[in-house]
């Protein structure tokens, strides 16, 4: 065991994952944090605690996080490059595992400019591949990046993000091999709604003998409306939504977009189950925690397992 | 080239407010090929504020002069004679050449009329674009010849980030994704294994002010005098 993290025993023992998202709060709401949290116990393995998310300044994650794990929740931390220098980062690893952090997530960051502080400089001291060696690094050599040796190094489960729909496509696996390379134990990645392409990049990974070197899982989004979905289509950069899915959610009465949305999601994670190279799911039901539970319910992902 | 921008007016007239005589000072070399304070400029900058303090009737009394390179102390001495005769000095040169300038005549307040802006290229007359940070640390033989420092919005030395939106970045639709360009490059050539490795954290030196002194050259004596 690299952390012994709930996550890693569940994947190692080769059972389907099935991980959700909490986004901390704007303002330091800590009974916002568990009312959402409420939700996701007992339905998911760990849950993404988001790192100012769009660029918009919002409660710490390492801080939710320990929310999250006193409300009975694992979490996997998240951590953008834009915000801090390694020194910085280095110093929050350290503390969120002493308080019991046990996942993270190497993440690059939306730029700032799409943020709340568009006139903020973005530090991009390291990038998410350099984050993950960093990590890496850390618990295995028990090293900090500058070389010094580290008391007690954190053993953290290392995520990263891929993103199989930006272009240049054929690009995006190497992109995988390198954060392998790097050192990542498991990916999550953009959300899925290409199914054709998704199968492509997993094929392709498959081929190069990637998925037996990560846990992969697939990034899954509910759409709540038409109206989201045709923002993401248009408006989210690397976001792949096909007109298939507009069409199809446009073709069922207005009480029941939410539902077919549902229903296409659970779907995704029937064919994700069976697909080779796939480990698990990462729901990413954005501003829709409460809808957690049903959606794992149809999801026929319920009970979660439980490893001693 | 270093690129620089003119100042706006009435933050150069607020400068120079409670000045009687000025000597503005241009340079012959970056600034003046990309149009920012070379002689025209010099001269179109002291009309402009000989004709606007008049209408505030509080004239001010301003001569032009234009040397080649205000960052290169061998032209800086033909201003040593007259510096001496003005209330301030109005440097039309880059942030390197308004801080020579200062360094030379301490006990003259020396303002910069212009914005340093970059090191760039010159795409067409009067069209400049970025393209050096000067970084210490050049990676652009393995990124086909665009730099990621630069070029990138993030910086990143492992891209693309998940955000390339068409061959553009996420910032703005009418900025190419630099990695999608460096990608694209090195396919071009058959060199992608360039970007197969993991570039390593950088060693980032331009945290502090750097010095630079050439194989077989050493500080002169009169450094800073």
């Amino acid at each position: 065991m690299k952390s012994g993290s709930n996550l890693e025993k569940i994947l190692k023992a080769g059972h389907f994952a099935f991980t959700g998202e909490l986004g901390p709060p704007r303002g330091t709401g800590v009974d916002e944090v568990k009312h959402k949290a409420s939700f996701l116990k007992g339905m998911v393995d760990a849950v993404n605690i988001t790192d100012n998310q769009t660029a918009v300044v919002r409660m710490a994650s390492w801080a939710a996080s320990i929310i999250a794990i006193q409300e009975g929740l694992e979490p996997n931390y998240q951590m953008v490059c834009r915000d801090r220098n390694r020194l910085a980062m280095q110093s929050d690893i350290l503390g969120a595992y002493a308080l019991g952090v046990r996942n993270m997530l190497c993440l690059s960051g939306d730029h700032q400019k799409f943020g709340d502080h568009p006139q903020a400089k973005g530090v991009f001291d390291i990038d998410s591949m350099q984050l993950i060696g960093m990590v890496k690094n850390m618990r295995d050599e028990g090293k900090f990046l500058g070389g010094t040796n580290i008391e007690h190094p954190p053993k953290i489960f290392i995520g990263a993000a891929a993103n199989p729909f930006a272009d240049p496509f054929e690009w995006r696996v190497f992109r995988l091999a390198k954060k392998i390379k790097a050192g990542v134990d498991f990916i999550q990645t953009q959300c899925v709604f290409n199914m054709e392409k998704f199968r492509a990049f997993v094929q392709q990974a498959n081929d190069m003998g990637l998925t037996e070197k990560v846990y992969l899982l697939a990034g899954v989004t509910p759409m709540k409306s038409i109206g989201m979905a045709r923002y993401m289509k248009a408006k989210v950069p690397g976001m792949d939504v096909p007109d298939a899915i507009i069409k199809r959610l446009q073709g069922v009465d207005k009480g029941k977009v939410a539902d077919e949305g549902i229903k296409i999601a659970c779907e995704q994670i029937e064919e994700f189950k069976e697909m080779k190279g796939v480990a698990g799911v990462h729901l990413m039901a954005i501003e829709w925690e409460h809808m957690v539970p049903e959606i794992a319910e149809r999801a026929k992902v319920l009970p979660r397992p439980v490893i001693v | 080239m270093i690129v620089a921008k003119r100042k706006p007016f009435e933050e150069i007239k607020q400068l120079l407010k409670s000045y009687k005589k000025v000597l503005n000072v241009g340079c012959g070399t970056c600034v003046a090929v990309c149009l920012a304070g070379g002689e025209k400029e010099v001269s179109v900058l002291n009309a402009e504020l000989d004709m606007s303090r008049r209408l505030d009737n509080d004239p001010v009394e301003i001569t032009g002069i234009t040397i080649e390179r205000q960052c290169d102390r061998e032209y800086l001495e033909a201003l040593d004679a007259k510096s001496g005769d003005y209330d301030a000095l109005l440097s039309m040169a880059c942030g390197a050449g308004v801080q020579f300038l200062a360094e030379r005549y301490p006990k003259i307040p020396v303002l910069p009329a212009v914005d340093t802006t970059f090191i760039g290229v010159n795409q067409a007359v009067g069209w400049y674009e970025e393209r050096c940070r000067s970084c210490s640390s050049c990676v652009l033989g393995q990124t086909g010849g665009i730099c990621p420092v630069t070029m990138c919005a993030k910086g990143l030395y492992n891209g693309p980030c998940g955000g390339t939106n068409k061959g553009n970045c996420e910032i703005d639709n009418s900025q190419p994704c630099a990695w999608h360009m460096i990608y694209e490059r090195l396919k071009g050539q058959g060199r992608l294994e360039c970007i197969l490795e993991i570039t390593p954290a950088n060693d980032w030196q331009n945290q502090i002010p750097r010095t630079v002194i050439q194989p077989g050259y050493s500080k002169p004596e009169t450094a800073g005098k």
